[in-house]
């Protein structure tokens, strides 16, 4: 019994971790209405980029997101100037395609600088790689797992009170309601979305050094981490930022359990939970928008 | 030429020269000449397909015009942003409103404050709220912009202009669909514009309700101005009765 307590426990504390690598894709995608292809590959660069201070210099990983999350946000700024902006001139389905194309050229990049070894940033993070704390005997806390699950909840806070309580935010809302609409009350659509994809660059950045702690990484490790963020981000309702935690949650606790019903449980439970809540989605919003029109037939 | 006559009445807060609009083949926008003072309220009048809203939307820098230039306030705009336009003064309300959904009406009206019209925070709340009060939409602060219904939309659609803090507003059909109560309440407050120095460009079908504000009336039709000049006369023009009201004068 105790067992399956802890493997919840563990998949909401992993859930914190799916949080905070989705939270940047679900940003872009409400706010800019991209969906970004290469987002895991991009935080597999921060978390070679830590590594390699780590590595070389020997940087903390902790202090070295100091250098990391602003080279972060200004590859964001860059990427939405150049790429993005253009991208997304050509509908919906171009930033699709070229993100995608970005991904591969990020990955194969990695691969040719570091080649296929696998790497971690847990050694270079000392005894809170593997340190917990004890609830019970059965039952434990990850230091590092609880680290990430705070800042989870860090990131989303602080985004929420960013886009409400800043010129900023609220500039990056309204842009996101009508990209066409706000150059008519003086608010310059390119440079707010430039700036939301600085932001979201630094999630990913953060995202990436969580990652590089608590597992390893390779230069092709993107992949997956996107269909991660992907699936938290579509279970809890892509675009809003605090049903991505529970997405995260859901999504991890589906796969600590299946992992406990099955050492082979872990992914394909999650791809499971994902596909339910997808498809559940897509007919109740059937359902709702048949009513929506009976209600307003009616009216 | 007139440009000593306008310098003599003050300068022209905005000089459209040979502009043109084109989509493809379409002509939308033919060769028009059009210079305002800043105390003006000019009111445009024209069929379906004039191209009056286009003539806003190439003002206001939502379309590039294929040629012709803008001079606002002795400065060539013709390439600069919509947003930098705002900034400088130039604003315009949309006939179909586009508020922020899923914001508050004090955040749509806030938003244009801080960013067109360049307010800090405290001037910015002030700014936001003493638009809100011209509009009488004072009461709805703090509903999300889309439980409102049409009229209230029209409403903050000025509201979100007058926020940026405008020199040169742009209306287009504001006054569309209104009772007569609602329409005396919208001459009210365009009137006290006119008394706060905003130069008005309105576009209206309604021509009773615009000519209780516009002391100049234009006549479009087919891209191009076919009368310009005082409202009474313009609607005696018989070009304007053929076009605007599509047969003989009686």
């Amino acid at each position: 019994m105790m067992i399956w307590v802890n493997q919840i426990v563990q998949g909401i504390l992993l859930g914190g971790y799916y949080a905070v690598i989705a939270c940047g894709l679900s940003f872009m995608f409400s706010v800019m209405r991209m969906i970004n292809l290469a987002h895991g590959s991009l935080a597999i660069v921060a978390a070679f980029a830590l590594f390699v201070l780590a590595d070389q210099y020997g940087l903390n990983p902790f202090t070295a997101l100091i250098l990391v999350l602003p080279a972060m946000a200004a590859l964001g700024w860059v990427l939405q100037r150049t790429i993005l902006e253009r991208s997304q001139r050509g509908g919906l389905l171009v930033p699709i395609l070229s993100t995608f194309g970005l991904s591969i050229v990020v990955d194969n990049l990695l691969f040719e600088q570091f080649g296929a070894d696998t790497r971690s940033l847990a050694p270079f993070i000392d005894e809170l790689s593997y340190d917990s704390w004890s609830i019970t005997d059965d039952i434990y806390i990850g230091k590092l797992a609880a680290l990430t699950f705070v800042t989870a909840i860090i990131i989303l806070g602080g985004l929420q009170l960013f886009l409400t309580r800043t010129q900023l935010g609220r500039a990056i809302r309204a842009t996101a309601e009508d990209p066409d609409t706000v150059g008519l009350i003086g608010i310059n659509a390119k440079r707010v979305n430039a700036a939301a994809a600085a932001i979201a660059l630094v999630t990913v950045g953060i995202a990436g050094a969580f990652l590089g702690m608590r597992a390893t990484f390779d230069a092709y490790a993107g992949g997956p981490q996107l269909i991660f963020a992907f699936e938290a981000a579509v279970i809890g309702g892509a675009g809003s930022l605090w049903g991505t935690l529970i997405g995260g949650i859901v999504l991890g606790v589906a796969q600590s359990v299946g992992a406990q019903i099955s050492p082979q449980g872990f992914l394909i439970t999650g791809h499971a939970v994902f596909l339910a809540v997808l498809f559940g989605r897509l007919h109740l919003d059937t359902i709702g928008t048949t009513f929506r029109k009976t209600v307003r037939r009616s009216a | 030429m007139d440009q000593s006559v306008s310098e003599a009445k003050g300068q022209p807060i905005i000089t459209v020269t040979g502009l043109q609009k084109r989509f493809r083949a379409l002509v939308v926008l033919d060769q028009i000449d059009f210079s305002m003072r800043a105390d003006e309220a000019v009111g445009i009048v024209g069929p379906n397909g004039a191209g009056k809203t286009t003539f806003l939307s190439v003002l206001v820098g939502a379309h590039p015009p294929t040629s012709g230039t803008i001079n606002f306030l002795g400065e060539d705009v013709t390439d600069v942003p919509a947003s930098e336009r705002c900034r400088r003064g130039i604003v315009r309300t949309h006939q179909i409103p586009r508020p922020f959904g899923g914001m508050t009406v004090f955040e749509n009206v806030f938003v244009a404050a801080a960013n067109g019209g360049n307010f800090a925070r405290e001037e910015g709340y002030e700014r936001a709220l003493d638009s809100l009060r011209l509009c009488g939409m004072f009461h709805l602060a703090n509903r999300r912009a889309e439980t409102l219904g049409l009229l209230d939309r029209k409403r903050l659609e000025l509201a979100r202009a007058l926020a940026t803090n405008p020199k040169l507003l742009l209306l287009d059909e504001i006054g569309g669909g209104l009772t007569d109560g609602e329409a005396n309440e919208l001459v009210a407050t365009i009137r006290e514009l006119r008394r706060r120095n905003i130069a008005i460009v309105w576009i209206e079908h309604i021509v009773h309700i615009l000519l209780e504000v516009a002391d100049r009336l234009i006549c479009m039709d087919q891209g191009r101005i076919i009368a310009d000049g005082d409202p009474a006369m313009v609607m005696k023009t018989p070009a304007v009765v053929e076009a605007y009201l599509g047969g003989s004068a009686e």
